[in-house]
């Protein structure tokens, strides 16, 4: 009894990966990382935008192939081509974007490519029969016959989780899987996970949140830079350490940021005068000054994104007029906007800001030169100076500037949006959401700049819906709520207790989200 | 109910509505000699329409159809008239000629990732310029077979006849309905429409059944080519001209989605039927210019675009889940 334990233990993990290495360009995306998945362990794999958590396990999966080192499963050296040969050694994944078809029924999604047929047509009955049976044992019990898009994303997921499970059934891979969900759908989710690692499968589980690592993992493995810092098992260690792992600092705001709510602000730049739109934002009024931080606080839907589309034209206003020294207009497009000195960084980055497929040095450019007009061409040397300039003030980490956007990471993309507005001077600069999707130590890093553009006279109006971030930043803020500006507030008024309950109108302050169920 | 029913169950509901207000103009349209006829004169359009049907299913579309119809056309009557083939050899030879021309546009799509949009307008172009380079000018076929076939149909009561081709296009969709809902090749199918990468990522071959589909759609063009020649008994390279667009409007009448992933061939079946009643309604009706079916077809498909974008986007359902306790 005790020698099988002992062989046990001593059973190479089901997956493995030696020193792998892997570059794009002169970029070493992964250099030397070792990492194992073992059987009924649960393995979290952490690290900051950019770390190399995505690139280790496409490397895991077959979706990419490593520049160095090895991958081995239950001890053997492998060499993965594909994610379906992958699968085929037992490595199953589920993306973030549940990967199915939801134009197809649940069972179909369950079985494709592998349909049991009689005289080549497909046998649909054994096929639904079977799909009840797997999903059974999921807890799921849901009409198997119905498209997979009329369902909601929690179940896509697990249907997702069981195909894989299916097909693979030794190591399952879990990319983001709770990005999407609520918390009663997360708490299901781990349920299953919990199921599975008692069945015996390797979990190897990537998220953004901590609290969920903890609730969840055996182990945790964490990556910076594309090295491995370490692996630690979770028993016994604090958050606190496994924050100081991912980012090798510690990290508060308050020790962040200097200045703040008591800093002196200049002139007035502009004033919005009754600005509004019916059916999206009731008209206000607000003026914005040189070297001021005007937050804006508010929930999801309260007419914050909809006010920063009125401020830059995006959205025309059908009331009052813009104010800005001496002059007296409506906007009536973003170009207009630019040209009176604004600029805007829009809450979607990937649908709205950055040119994918554009270098970095041409999304740097492209407001600028639109700013100037066509027919004052940058060259390519003022093109690169300028590019550099912005790129190294902003500290933007790419191997070069002239590869495309879409390679950086989230936060790195969030600067070049910012380089890009900084180009061209302008005296506004209007930020929506500009910590959204970027882990915690580039939210630092935002914010500090943030701080430093004020410091240089801009004057900034950020849309945040992290108070500790609005707090550390802001001279002023108003917020929203219902489509209308209901409270601004000043000095001693600016903590998140104050926000919160203008946020919530007096009523009931402490009737966050989370507590209901 | 499944929201991919729907359209086809509006295209049905149109077709007997509208088949209902003919009739009770036109008592004579209610017999099964018009029926019949509808089979007759439409068969070569519902056999390229079903080639359409698979190629819209999967996201692509094939703009060659009505040029490698009017192809194998001249082939046809070249090798019967000229070479002296039997017909059954030369059909055998044009579909082959055709599948092998729809694999290569099926290869151009899958690997060199070019648009298919291109790749069949391409295709369009040569098949119809090697037909006039063949023959500029009409040929008239004439062979005892041709003759034989066109007097062999099947009787119904009330006189109305079942043609050789008019049969062959309801074989065809059977077939094609089995091929799309029953078999592996019509589940990779209805993937690729839905989301070619998580196609990929599930296992579906991308480019061995892209190749496969565009080589189907080529084949069926080549029977209806054949289905044509024996139609008219002549081969002529400005035969089918927009046969395809034709095509596309029935597919899309019967309720396919033009992006793909959802739809029916049973539904291309009523598209092709609906647009036969709006012509034979015109003959009928003797005073209108013919010109009133394209129009009429032209109003039906801006409706029933419209319809689709308000059953698939204004919707995204959400069942609730039923978890177990």
């Amino acid at each position: 009894m005790a020698q099988a334990q002992g062989a046990q233990a001593a059973a190479p993990p089901l997956l493995q990966a030696r020193q792998i290495g892997k570059i794009f360009g002169q970029h070493h995306a992964l250099d030397g990382v070792d990492f194992e998945a073992r059987a009924g362990e649960v393995h979290a794999l952490l690290g900051e935008n950019g770390a190399g958590k995505s690139t280790l396990i496409k490397i895991l999966t077959g979706a990419l192939q490593p520049d160095a080192g090895e991958v081995l499963v239950e001890g053997q050296p492998v060499h993965l081509r594909d994610p379906q040969q992958a699968q085929g050694l037992g490595i199953g994944t589920v993306y973030q974007e549940v990967n199915l078809l939801t134009n197809r029924s649940v069972a179909e999604n369950l079985f494709l490519g592998r349909q049991p047929t009689r005289f080549g047509l497909v046998r649909k009955g054994v096929i639904e029969r079977q799909a009840r049976q797997i999903l059974a044992a999921y807890g799921l019990e849901i009409d198997v016959r119905a498209e997979l898009g009329s369902y909601s994303v929690a179940i896509q997921q697990i249907v997702a989780i069981a195909r894989a499970v299916e097909l693979s059934g030794k190591v399952l891979v879990l990319d983001e899987p709770t990005a999407s969900l609520d918390r009663v759908e997360v708490d299901k989710l781990f349920d299953v996970v919990r199921a599975l690692k008692a069945r015996g499968l390797a979990i190897v589980f990537i998220t953004h949140f901590l609290d969920q690592v903890f609730a969840l993992a055996d182990r945790v493995t964490v990556l910076r830079n594309g090295r491995l810092v370490g692996t630690k098992t979770l028993a016994g260690l604090s958050q606190t350490e496994v924050v100081r792992m991912m980012l090798g600092k510690d990290l508060s705001f308050a020790h962040a940021i200097g200045g703040g709510p008591d800093a002196e602000t200049g002139p007035a730049v502009v004033t919005f005068d009754g600005i509004g739109r019916a059916g999206k934002v009731h008209p206000f009024t607000l003026t914005l000054h040189e070297g001021e931080v005007v937050g804006v606080a508010g929930l999801l839907g309260s007419g914050r994104t909809e006010m920063a589309r009125l401020m830059f034209g995006v959205d025309l206003a059908d009331s009052g007029m813009v104010r800005m020294g001496g002059r007296v207009f409506a906007l009536r497009s973003p170009a207009q906007a630019v040209a009176a000195g604004f600029g805007f960084c829009p809450e979607d980055r990937k649908l709205d800001g950055i040119f994918a497929d554009l270098s970095v040095r041409e999304n740097i450019i492209i407001a600028l030169q639109a700013r100037l007009g066509w027919f004052r061409m940058l060259t390519t040397e003022e093109q690169v100076d300028i590019a550099g300039r912005f790129a190294d003030a902003l500290d933007i980490r790419a191997a070069h500037h002239d590869m495309a956007v879409k390679l950086l990471s989230g936060g790195n993309q969030q600067k070049v949006i910012l380089a890009r507005w900084l180009a061209t001077d302008p005296r506004v600069l209007i930020l929506d959401e500009p910590t959204r999707g970027i882990d915690v130590g580039a939210h630092a890093e935002i914010v500090r700049t943030i701080n430093r553009l004020r410091e240089d006279g801009l004057a900034l109006l950020v849309i945040s819906s992290e108070l500790d971030e609005v707090v550390a930043y802001s001279n002023r803020i108003v917020v929203m709520r219902e489509r209308q500006m209901v409270a601004e507030l000043r000095g001693e008024q600016i903590d998140p207790a104050t926000i919160v309950q203008a946020i919530a109108g007096q009523a009931a302050p402490d009737q966050t989200p989370e507590e209901t169920p | 109910m499944n929201r991919s029913l729907r359209p086809l169950l509006a295209t049905t509901i149109i077709f007997v509505l509208a088949y209902a207000l003919a009739v009770s103009q036109y008592p004579g349209l209610l017999s099964t000699r018009v029926l019949g006829n509808f089979l007759t004169d439409n068969a070569f359009l519902g056999i390229a329409a079903v080639g359409m049907t698979f190629v819209i299913l999967a996201g692509g579309i094939d703009l060659s159809v009505g040029a490698v119809i009017g192809f194998t056309t001249v082939l046809i009557a070249v090798l019967v008239m000229w070479a002296g083939l039997h017909p059954l050899a030369a059909f055998a030879v044009a579909l082959v000629v055709a599948a092998a021309f729809g694999a290569t546009m099926g290869a151009a799509i899958a690997y060199l990732q070019v648009p298919a949009f291109i790749v069949t307008l391409a295709g369009m172009f040569l098949a119809r310029g090697a037909a006039s380079v063949i023959s500029p000018d009409s040929i008239g076929i004439k062979h005892d077979f041709y003759t034989a076939v066109s007097q062999t149909y099947l009787l119904l009561p009330g006189g109305g006849r079942i043609t050789v081709i008019g049969g062959l296009m309801v074989a065809v969709f059977v077939l094609g309905a089995l091929l799309a809902h029953r078999t592996r090749f019509g589940s990779a199918v209805y993937a690729l429409g839905g989301n070619p990468t998580s196609a990929a990522l599930m296992g579906v071959p991308v480019p061995r059944t892209t190749i496969l589909i565009y080589t189907l759609s080529s084949t069926l063009a080549g029977l209806a080519g054949a289905v044509f020649s024996l139609y008219t008994k002549a081969g002529y390279s400005l035969s089918a001209v927009g046969v395809e667009l034709d095509a596309i409007a029935a597919v899309v009448i019967g309720g396919t989605l033009l992006t793909g992933g959802y739809g029916f061939i049973a539904g291309t079946f009523i598209g092709v039927l609906l647009q036969g009643l709006v012509q034979t309604y015109i003959v009928f009706d003797g005073s209108l210019s013919s010109w009133w079916t394209k129009i009429v077809i032209g109003g039906l498909l801006f409706m029933f675009i419209l319809l689709q974008r308000l059953i698939f986007s204004a919707s995204a359902p959400s069942r609730k889940a039923l978890w177990k306790a």
